[in-house]
């Protein structure tokens, strides 16, 4: 398998934690949309949106990062990041739908720069553009997780989840983009059992071969 | 069952939509967010966020329209609205989630009222930014589906799928802001086809208990 993605996309950070808690090897290919790689012809080939990251097995070209992840669910059972449960499976996915629809849309970086170039807002309304929304979805995710008999030590249960394959990445996004995380404790305490784990160690954009030496 | 919904909320177009075609019964409970219903204490109970749609099964509370989808495709699994495939399962839930994480959550309501109410920004500007964000989106979606060999008389084939329930509720969303869908006549092609099926009719905007009779 390939993964077209670079370090700091939050939604190739998600993938790598899926593909690194099933024990898939993958090919890292970089394409830094901060160089303009993501729209160049080579890259628009492979995802015609120009958007990271797509993953490539074998005939099949995957985009979309929720999309790719349950792809890997299906085809690689083991190790599940899903419960077995459809009720347990729809409370990771609306967890996992918090970031992936509610948060990370609508500060991504192009939706940012369209605010900027277009609207006109200046640094300090962008920042806190991000911090709204980062607000609003870290607390509905701190209220549904906080309050639940099925939070353990991960967000559902003691496994770490689709859920928790979201949540990190959009925690170190709200912290590039200067969000306040410190009164979220349960997403803090999953952050931290998380990140001690080496899957989620790898996929950390710190520790990807294309981060620039000076970050 | 029972589904919390609005008859304009696209999110909540497209459950009625995946009940329809699963053919589930389910008891309509309208939250009207124009008079902020959903922002009420009885309905936080519902839905801590304040959401909508919410569907509840039994004793069951389910919540984010694709965890729904998915929930209804896993217990009740016929008709299935995804087909059998690991890759055209991943081709069908791409395309759902265009609309999904590209569109609706830049053009929903509570974006809309920040950017108007708290920055200060025109109507018109507002208007604007909707168009660009669903401009992009339906050209993507028009590029995947007039290129892959995949589409059929709906976004994947011959029967709808999830792709279909997200795609007919975000036109319906993008016309009432007055973007120009002429650029997409694939997606096009495709509603007209959806709209078709009494399936999709019943779940229209129009046709729901609390929608405005004039």
């Amino acid at each position: 398998m390939k993964l077209y993605n670079t370090f700091i996309s939050s939604a190739s950070y998600r993938v790598r934690i899926a593909l690194n808690l099933k024990g898939i090897a993958y090919e890292y290919v970089s394409v830094n949309p901060l160089k303009g790689e993501n729209l160049e012809p080579e890259y628009l080939s492979v995802n015609p949106q120009g958007l990271i990251p797509t993953l490539v097995d074998g005939d099949n070209r995957l985009v979309q990062s929720l999309a790719i992840i349950e792809y890997l669910e299906e085809i690689h059972p083991a190790m599940p990041l899903l419960p077995l449960d459809p009720l347990g499976r729809a409370r990771v996915r609306a967890l996992a739908l918090v970031p992936a629809c509610e948060m990370h849309p609508i500060y991504t970086p192009r939706v940012r720069q369209h605010l900027s170039n277009e609207l006109g807002l200046d640094q300090e309304t962008s920042t806190a553009w991000g911090g709204h929304w980062n607000g609003m979805g870290f607390s509905a995710l701190e209220a549904l997780l906080q309050d639940s008999p099925h939070t353990g030590a991960f967000c559902h249960g003691n496994q770490p989840t689709l859920a928790d394959a979201c949540l990190v990445p959009q925690l170190f996004v709200a912290r590039l983009v200067k969000s306040d995380v410190s009164q979220y404790s349960t997403l803090l305490r999953i952050e931290e059992a998380c990140l001690a784990l080496p899957e989620f160690e790898a996929a950390h954009p710190d520790n990807q071969p294309d981060k620039p030496a000076d970050r | 069952m029972k589904l919390y919904s609005f008859y304009i909320s696209s999110a909540a177009y497209r459950a009625r939509i995946a009940l329809n075609l699963k053919g589930i019964a389910y008891e309509y409970i309208p939250i009207n967010m124009f008079a902020e219903e959903h922002l009420t204490p009885e309905y936080y109970e519902i839905h801590p966020q304040g959401l909508v749609p919410v569907l509840v099964d039994g004793g069951r509370t389910i919540n984010q329209t694709l965890a729904i989808m998915e929930y209804l495709e896993e217990v009740y699994p016929e008709p299935s609205l995804l087909p059998a495939d690991p890759a055209e399962r991943a081709r069908v839930r791409a395309l759902a989630l265009i609309p999904d994480c590209e569109m609706h959550p830049i053009n929903n309501r509570r974006v809309r009222d920040y950017i108007t109410k708290d920055l200060g920004i025109s109507h018109e500007s507002m208007i604007e930014w909707i168009g660009h964000w669903n401009a992009i989106g339906f050209a993507a979606l028009e590029a995947f589906l007039s290129e892959g060999q995949h589409t059929g008389v709906f976004c994947h084939g011959d029967r709808p799928t999830l792709a279909d329930v997200f795609l007919v509720p975000q036109l319906d969303a993008a016309r009432r802001f007055e973007t120009d869908l002429t650029p997409y006549p694939t997606v096009l092609r495709i509603e007209e086809s959806c709209l078709e099926l009494p399936e999709f009719q019943a779940a229209m905007p129009i046709n729901q208990p609390d929608a405005p009779h004039e």
